[in-house]
């Protein structure tokens, strides 16, 4: 999966079929990341895009040394890595500051960590606390400031350590939508103006247009468990125009790519194929809840039925991370369909939409035991024990071998969210129980017993 | 019209601003100077009393002249202990959250340990320690010291384990991938990140020891020159005056103690909250500001801290890169484990073994007598508990609902419970003696006086957690009486309630040990209980039967936690939580 022209220069990392598997309490193994092959090349803004969840920040936590893989290697300039002998720094979502030193504390705290002298290491923090435009704030405290000045810390701290490569996980995310705008034009300014030492950025992301806008270079990964479904070069000159052809049809290409059923794409490249894992998947759910992908279909026919995966998230303003569960329960349940970044609403998903409240949880309720897997067995196994109801730990047990705990948790959540309202069954929170539920439209049995 | 006056106030402000500074400046650093020679004076004077003879029988004075020396014996043990305390706590709480096979067994250790009634140690502990230092007042001090550490270290170290354990990931990611150094990680997140637990807990910690403290200082052959015993041998001799004095000092000095440490500590450590955006109403200390003007601390931390700091950065980089380049010191760090590891089984073997053999020797009539103890004091700490709840429940609800009478009732209750119950034993016992009600209901007096806070307290706080909207809904569909404890107020305190049960649970088991028994002027009154019996059998010397009744003491208290507590309180957090 390595780039198809041979580069020249030389990789600064080169991870070589690094794996990654996590050990369940339950004794289950769990792949998160499948073999993958990657270089970090200097001179490039490499972006790697996936959905939540996906394994972006485990992939970027190997890259960096700070976790292992379960197989497979990371080399440094052609030496193993070690997070003592990386030249790396991470800009991390959360800021990771520390809130009882000062912002010049924080920043000098990485070099009193390599042993600089206190003179020299002021002089160093002042000038990068400079560089990213917070002089005169080095005695606050990271509480006193705002969410973007708290990241221009983050940056601070990492460069100041002048890293060889600037790993960034999901930087921006933490902040609204004109910080951040701010914040990423600041770092293409350093960036492109070599205003800082470094060879090489690595950011994730889950922002298709935050991608395009900053990457040399686009990774995208699919998930359960993570392989690189594809990776190519963009070759716009900054700064770029969102609404130029070519960065449209860019961003398109990249919704086509993650919402294209996982095999398709990675058909035409013999080696990602050959890497990926052939065992049967059991079905995961997308992240949505009844209510938005109801939103999404009376949307769809409101625009006749059809529009642009990207056109929506405009209309809607979301950013994939949230749009995407959305298509792909509504494709899923058979709402929909998906074909060259369209979204097409189906005859089902037609009826859905324009059916009133209690139509809609029949129609809901049909989809969902056609086509999901998890709600069939749920049904089959409620209708099949005498008393109606089971444990909710039976179906933990099912999701545990298939998915992180994590993981086993949203599952569970969803399911949950859309086995209720189709009224397959109701979820007892206290003894953990479902039970099964007497749906709309079945008239009571005469004889049934007056409930409690 | 504005601006003439303004330049007139300016060089007067100007003065002002200049002048206050340096002439409060020697004012504190002079206090501060008067305060290190008292205490040079006063470790010369401890030093020759805890290393000079042992007094079989210390001679309490009740002038008045003698009680700041007592209360500064008192405040000397609880600081030792305290010391201690914090160390060991930082010790155990670190290994057990960065050694995961040592966490293993550390945590459900704590556990164990934490639910023990300390001062059934009381008698065993004392008479070790007496033994240990042959002829020196110094063991029964340590004794004293390390009783009142088992009583407080345990909390303080879970404290520390569960705040290492929670540090977030991205932070410990951070520290990583700067190559923060051992010493470095301590400092600037681990002791950071766990300090406002610490802080918390030690409180605790310590408002608890006054009361172990005051069991020690009265207790029988061993009683040692303190508030505790002041205030027994006032209550013995029948002198109310002293005995005024006596309460008045305690409640003094636990007022300073609070004035003086905690304050400034509290408002100190608000920069170590993980809040995200500055909180309004931050707590302050006029202590603390004193403290921060002074230049003779500026100039400590200037000249001392600051060049102390910079070289341990130099020298614990340094390490780190040695470490860095060769990774063999691992192996000989690995034995050390596992020597120690070898050495506390063995010695655990070792006890286990003797402790069984003691067991063995006991008579069947022995056993009975224990467990007849244990069942009538069982029954007394859950009478005790319920009696409690009857009256703590209304009036606490009724404070909690009402903001003018909390305002009043609050500190009051405040300060009426920050005196620990042993230090009024003494006269309470007389009170009742007098009365002739005997110890079999008196010592239920007792373990009230010592427990019923806990739960006064937790109920004024359900009670004041229970949302205006439910009150107000509840009015609304004219839910009244009976109906509205039913269905809002226990539901809401239930939480609250239980908390507080089961801390006075434990505080009571602890106080049934020094309620079953007692000298009194000459006379030894005691009732039916397993506290009686650790009591007795310390006077009469009879090792084997402390020793089990003792360790049956401390399996009944576990139990009850285990199979009554812990379930209760599970219940109370998944079902009656009102979340917001
Ligand atoms: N320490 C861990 N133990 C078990 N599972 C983990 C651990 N860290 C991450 N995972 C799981 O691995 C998957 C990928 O996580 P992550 O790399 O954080 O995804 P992303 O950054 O793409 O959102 C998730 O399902 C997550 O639950
Ligand atoms: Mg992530």
């Amino acid at each position: 999966m390595t780039d198809p022209v041979i580069s020249v220069t030389e990789p600064i990392i080169r991870a070589h079929a690094v794996e990654k598997f996590y050990d369940q309490p339950d004794g289950n193994r769990i792949e998160v990341i499948a073999p993958i092959d990657l270089n970090v090349e200097p001179g490039k803004i490499i972006t790697l895009l996936g959905p939540s969840g996906c394994g972006k920040s485990t992939l970027l936590r190997i890259l960096t040394g700070l976790s292992q893989p379960s197989s497979g290697e990371v080399l440094w300039h052609g030496q193993p890595l070690t997070s003592q002998n990386a030249g790396v720094a991470i800009v991390f979502q959360s800021f990771a500051l520390f809130p009882w030193l000062t912002v010049l504390d924080n920043v000098e705290a990485p070099l009193e960590a390599r042993g600089v002298p206190a003179m020299e290491r002021h002089k160093r923090a002042l000038r990068i606390l400079d560089t990213v435009g917070l002089d005169g704030f080095e005695s606050a405290y990271p509480k006193e400031l705002s969410g973007g000045m708290k990241q221009r810390v983050g940056f601070a701290r990492a460069l100041v350590v002048e890293p060889e490569v600037l790993f960034m996980d999901e930087p921006f995310s933490a902040l609204d939508v004109l910080t951040a705008e701010n914040l990423r034009n600041e770092l293409l300014e350093l960036w492109l103006g070599k205003k800082m030492p470094t060879q090489s950025i690595f950011i994730v992301t889950h922002n298709i247009e935050e991608a395009v806008l900053l990457a040399d270079r686009v990774i995208v990964l699919a998930r359960n468990p993570a392989w690189v479904r594809a990776d190519f070069s963009i070759e716009l000159t900054h700064p770029r125009d969102r609404k130029s052809p070519r960065f449209v049809e860019l961003v398109d290409y990249i919704y086509k790519i993650m919402t294209q059923p996982q095999l398709a794409l990675a058909a035409p490249e013999a080696g990602a194929a050959a890497q990926k894992p052939v065992r049967q998947k059991y079905q995961m759910i997308p992240h949505a809840r009844v209510g938005g992908i109801a939103g999404l279909l009376e949307l769809l026919q409101d625009r006749g039925g059809k529009e642009y995966l990207h056109r929506l998230a405009e209309v809607l303003i979301m950013d994939a991370e949230d749009l995407l569960p959305i298509i792909e329960a509504s494709v899923l349940l058979g709402f929909a369909t998906l074909k060259d970044g369209d979204v097409q609403i189906t005859a089902e998903g037609t009826r859905f939409a324009e059916a009133d409240i209690l139509t809609r949880k029949i129609l809901f309720r049909q989809a969902a035991l056609n086509h999901v897997v998890i709600l069939q067995q749920i049904d089959s196994v409620l209708h099949a024990k005498t008393d109606h109801s089971i444990s909710q730990e039976f179906f933990y047990d099912i999701l545990d071998e298939h998915f992180s705990q994590d993981e086993v948790e949203r599952q569970f959540e969803t399911a949950m969210n859309w086995g209720r309202y189709a009224e397959i069954f109701d979820f007892d929170r206290e003894s953990h129980r479902l039970i099964l539920a007497e749906p709309v439209g079945e008239p009571h049995p005469p004889t049934s017993p007056v409930q409690p | 019209m504005k601006r003439p006056e303004r330049i007139a106030f300016r060089p007067l402000v100007r003065i002002w601003s200049v002048l206050p500074s340096a002439s409060v400046a020697s004012l504190p650093d002079l206090i501060m100077f008067s305060a290190g020679l008292a205490l040079f004076y006063g470790i010369v004077e401890v030093a020759r009393n805890w290393l000079g003879p042992f007094h079989p029988q210390i001679e309490i004075s009740r002038s008045l002249g003698a009680l700041p020396v007592y209360a500064g014996y008192s405040l000397l043990r609880i600081a030792l202990a305290y010391i201690l305390s914090l160390l060991f706590a930082l010790i155990y709480g670190y290994i057990a959250a960065y050694r995961p096979r040592a966490e293993r067994f550390m945590i459900p250790l704590l556990d164990v340990l934490q639910s023990i009634p300390v001062l059934s140690f009381l008698p065993g502990v004392m008479l070790a320690m007496a033994a240990l230092f042959p002829g020196r007042q110094l063991g029964v001090e340590l004794g004293a010291v390390l009783l009142i550490f088992t009583g407080q270290v345990w909390n303080m170290a879970f404290s520390f384990y569960a705040s290492l354990k929670s540090i977030p990931r991205e932070m410990r990611e951070a520290a990583t991938i700067y190559r923060f150094n051992w010493w470095q990680r301590l400092l600037q997140i681990e002791l950071p990140y766990a300090t406002i637990g610490l802080v918390w807990n030690s409180m605790m910690s310590v408002a608890g020891a006054w009361f172990f403290l005051m069991a020690c200082e009265q207790f029988g052959d061993f009683r040692l020159p303190g508030l505790g015993s002041y205030l027994q041998a006032a209550a013995d001799n029948g002198d109310t005056r002293s005995i005024f004095l006596g309460i008045v000092t305690m409640v003094a000095v636990i007022v300073l103690i609070d004035q003086f440490v905690w304050r400034p500590v509290i408002a100190w450590s608000e920069k170590f909250k993980m809040e995200q955006v500055e909180s309004t109403s931050v707590p302050t200390s006029r202590v603390l500001d004193f403290l921060r003007r002074s230049r003779g601390v500026a100039l400590f931390r200037k000249r001392a801290v600051r060049p102390l700091r910079e070289q341990m950065v130099h020298y614990f980089a340094q390490q780190s890169d040695v470490r860095a380049e060769s990774a063999g010191g691992n192996q000989t760090v690995l034995w050390l484990w596992r020597v120690v590891g070898a050495v506390a089984l063995g010695a655990i073997g070792y006890a286990v073994v003797r402790v069984i053999m003691i067991l063995t020797g006991l008579s069947a009539s022995d056993f009975r007598q224990i467990g007849v103890g244990l069942f009538a004091t069982w029954l007394r700490v859950n009478l005790t508990l319920v009696l409690g709840a009857l009256w703590t429940i209304p009036v606490g609800v009724a404070i909690g609902f009402n903001p003018r009478l909390a305002r009043i009732a609050q500190p009051l209750a405040q300060i009426a419970a920050s005196v620990p119950a042993t230090a009024v034993f003494p006269v309470v016992m007389l009170v009742l003696i007098r009365m002739g009600g005997g110890l079999g209901f008196g010592s239920i007096v007792l373990l009230l006086l010592g427990t019923q806070w806990y739960i006064l307290f937790n109920v004024i706080a359900g009670a004041m957690a229970i949302p205006t909207d439910l009150k107000e809904a509840a009015s609304v569909f004219g839910i009244r009486g009976w109906e509205r404890w039913r269905k809002l107020i226990l539901p809401g305190i239930f939480p609250f309630l239980v908390t507080g049960m089961i801390t006075a649970s434990g505080g009571a088991w602890n106080v049934s040990i020094v309620a079953e028994y007692a000298h009194l002027k000459g006379h030894v009154y005691s009732t039916v209980g397993i506290g009686a019996m650790i009591s007795a059998a310390t006077d009469a010397k009879n090792f084997n039967l402390l020793l089990a009744s003792t360790i049956a003491l401390a399996a009944v208290v576990v139990t009850t936690n285990r199979l009554l507590w812990r379930r209760l309180y599970r219940l109370a957090e998944s079902r009656f939580k009102l979340e917001s």
